[in-house]
């Protein structure tokens, strides 16, 4: 007999683990949006971000002064990547900057750990990690405080992207470059506000993720896990980052629990990946990603 | 360079195509391969030979391959370490389970399975393109350092995971000191490197390098998309999975899944791309400069801080300093190393003249 409620208990589990890969693939495409890049070094802006937060926190700050003096120095980072880096490479070939990103990342998780420190962090936001029972099934509670999170920051993006004057320029310029800098549209500035509010996503997904396994170096890795669920959804897609993080977290977890224990285990770290794949065989620009017209 | 190619008439069809046409050229490359065969294995200290010449020619061959399929045929992979594994361990279970094949032959026959496995990770590339490909390439690497973990089969059920590789011996002679391990090395590489260099100006090399400028453009003047770019996944794999050969038998003396890990793989794609992509020499540029970096970043830290600051400090501000002169380098010169040396030739060429 197969069991249901233990299934639907792990599709949950892997629903809202997923939610929380969307968060770290969030960051990635607000960049592919705004300019085309493929900012490798999200992962260690979360890193970055969680670092600077929980050391803040033990230096004796209060919990929201630390974010407000972290979300400084993101902002102040986004600055010195633009002027230092994306301006000098405009108009480079999109490999030359997606290399480019994987540089910053060697030197933004060398910043990171060099002025603060390597060792593991813990980092409490208040939520216990323990399992709460809805209708029979266990079900963590952190996990449910995150995926509320990760919908609250969806839902403030959408509104910024959809009524503000800055939101609209982003819209405009991800969708022409050209024409946006015809009408007016200060592409420079753009770009900060963008690593700012990737930055910000970064911060928010480096605490959630922080307060799970600590704040350490490995925290950086979540990046790879969320190049599966970029794929899948598109990297021009908001919804697509989060339907993505659910198809993969979920699939991630069954494929775990009910195929692992006949092939020897851990196949976590791939099967994301070829369920991707896969996918991309028959829609090669992702769910919800653009359509690629080619033309000679 | 100082010299010109006045005077060199080309008289016969066997003239135009050859490899290299000027005489200069010829002479330059003679001399070059006699100071890495003769000249340098009697010199270099053992330190140099095995830590860093041998690793410096493994990763430029691996290299070769990944320019192969990203410089040439423009697609872009982030799975070579997983082929480089592929090679490594077809090798050993070669060795392992039949002895009675030369080493040589076995690392050609991993090398051929690295291809198979390469062609097959390659069919998704006909739909998929671009940073959607690489990351596809990048289930190709998780899988194989999966499957290489967790199957016994692969490592012979050993219990710890890290083999130690057998003994290379050929006609009786065991190859075990660092020269002869150098040596060995730099005949691998300079076959295969020619080869690719003969290869990337044939008819196939041609064919990728029109699929890599436009591949619908490519398709319609006849180009068989699916067959090219199989190829080019096929032949890279097999330069790969004969680089993770050398890397284990020869450089590390261990089969392991971690030496292959997605590190190496982006390791591989900085050397492409800082020696510049679509360049054979620009392979060999890079991986010096990436293996080199790291030894005179740790030498000169060690001479002005070696005191006053701690190791993991000291690591840290090494991988700033890599990563700052990684994006230094693609703001200067995005093309590369060999792109450069392409500039500095021709200034050569016209000196004393500015143009």
């Amino acid at each position: 007999m197969f069991d249901w409620l233990f299934f639907t208990e792990v599709l949950i589990a892997g629903l809202l683990s997923g939610a929380m890969y969307s968060l770290v693939a969030l960051g990635f495409v607000l960049i592919f949006k705004a300019s085309g890049v493929f900012n490798f070094a999200q992962g260690a802006m979360v890193l970055f971000a969680a670092l600077t937060f929980v050391r803040l926190v033990e230096m004796g700050l209060p919990m929201w002064l630390a974010g407000a003096a972290t979300m400084l120095v993101m902002v102040v980072l986004a600055m010195i990547v633009e002027r230092l880096v994306l301006r000098k490479l405009v108009n480079q070939a999109p490999i030359i900057l997606f290399m480019a990103t994987i540089g910053l990342n060697f030197f933004i998780e060398g910043m990171a750990q060099g002025v603060w420190d390597s060792n593991v962090h813990a980092l409490d936001l208040g939520v216990p990690d323990l399992p709460v029972e809805i209708f029979g099934m266990l079900i963590s509670q952190f996990d449910l405080f995150a995926a509320a999170v990760v919908a609250v920051l969806v839902i403030v993006l959408a509104v910024f992207f959809q009524t503000t004057r800055i939101g609209r320029a982003l819209r405009a310029v991800a969708d022409d470059h050209q024409a946006a800098l015809s009408v007016g549209i200060p592409l420079q500035t753009i770009w900060v506000v963008v690593w700012t509010v990737a930055g910000v996503v970064a911060l928010v997904a480096g605490l959630i993720w922080g307060s799970k396994l600590g704040v350490q170096f490995s925290i950086s890795l979540v990046a790879l896990k969320a190049l599966p669920v970029l794929i899948l959804g598109g990297f021009t897609s908001v919804p697509g980052a989060i339907i993505g993080g659910l198809i993969i977290g979920a699939g991630e977890k069954l494929g775990e629990v009910f195929i692992g224990p006949f092939v020897g285990g851990a196949i976590e770290s791939w099967i994301p990946y070829m369920l991707a794949m896969v996918f991309l065989l028959f829609r090669p620009q992702g769910l919800f990603g653009e359509k690629i017209i080619e033309r000679v | 360079m100082l010299y010109r190619e006045a005077g060199q008439f080309k008289t016969s069809y066997a003239a135009d195509q050859a490899i290299f046409p000027i005489l200069q050229d010829r002479w330059g490359m003679v001399v070059i391969l006699a100071v890495a065969f003769v000249l340098v294995p009697a010199l270099a200290s053992e330190y140099w030979l095995r830590s860093i010449l041998t690793p410096f020619l493994v990763f430029s061959l691996a290299a070769v391959g990944l320019n192969i399929l990203t410089g040439y045929a423009g697609q872009l992979s982030l799975g070579t370490a997983g082929f480089m594994a592929v090679g490594a361990f077809a090798t050993y279970n070669l060795h392992v389970r039949l002895p009675e094949i030369p080493f040589l032959v076995d690392f050609m026959l991993a090398g051929l399975i690295a291809a198979g496995v390469g062609f097959l990770f390659g069919l998704p590339s006909l739909r998929i393109k671009g940073f959607y490909l690489a990351v596809a390439t990048l289930a190709a690497q998780f899988f194989l350092e999966w499957l290489f973990t967790r199957v016994g089969w692969f490592t012979n059920y050993s219990s710890s995971g890290v083999i130690t590789a057998l003994p290379m011996v050929l006609f009786g002679f065991e190859f075990a000191s660092a020269q002869s391990r150098y040596l060995l090395t730099l005949s691998i590489v300079v076959v295969m490197a020619l080869a690719a260099k003969n290869m990337v100006r044939s008819e196939i090399g041609r064919a990728w390098m029109a699929v890599r400028d436009m591949d619908i453009a490519a398709e319609v003047i006849g180009i068989r998309l699916l067959q090219t770019k199989l190829l080019a996944f096929a032949v890279s794999s097999f330069y790969c999975g004969v680089a993770g050969a050398l890397w284990a038998y020869v450089y590390l003396g261990t089969v392991e899944p971690q030496a292959f890990d997605i590190f190496r793989s982006f390791e591989i794609l900085f050397m492409i791309i800082i020696g510049g992509l679509g360049s054979i020499l620009g392979s060999f540029l890079g991986a010096a400069f990436i293996v080199l970096l790291p030894i005179v970043l740790n030498n000169i830290s060690a001479i002005f801080a070696g005191e006053t600051l701690s190791a993991s400090a000291l690591s840290h501000l090494e991988l700033m300093i890599f990563g700052s002169l990684i994006i230094f380098f693609l703001i200067v010169e995005p093309l590369g190393l060999a792109r450069l040396w392409q500039i500095a030739k021709e200034k050569f060429r016209l000196w004393p003249f500015p143009y």
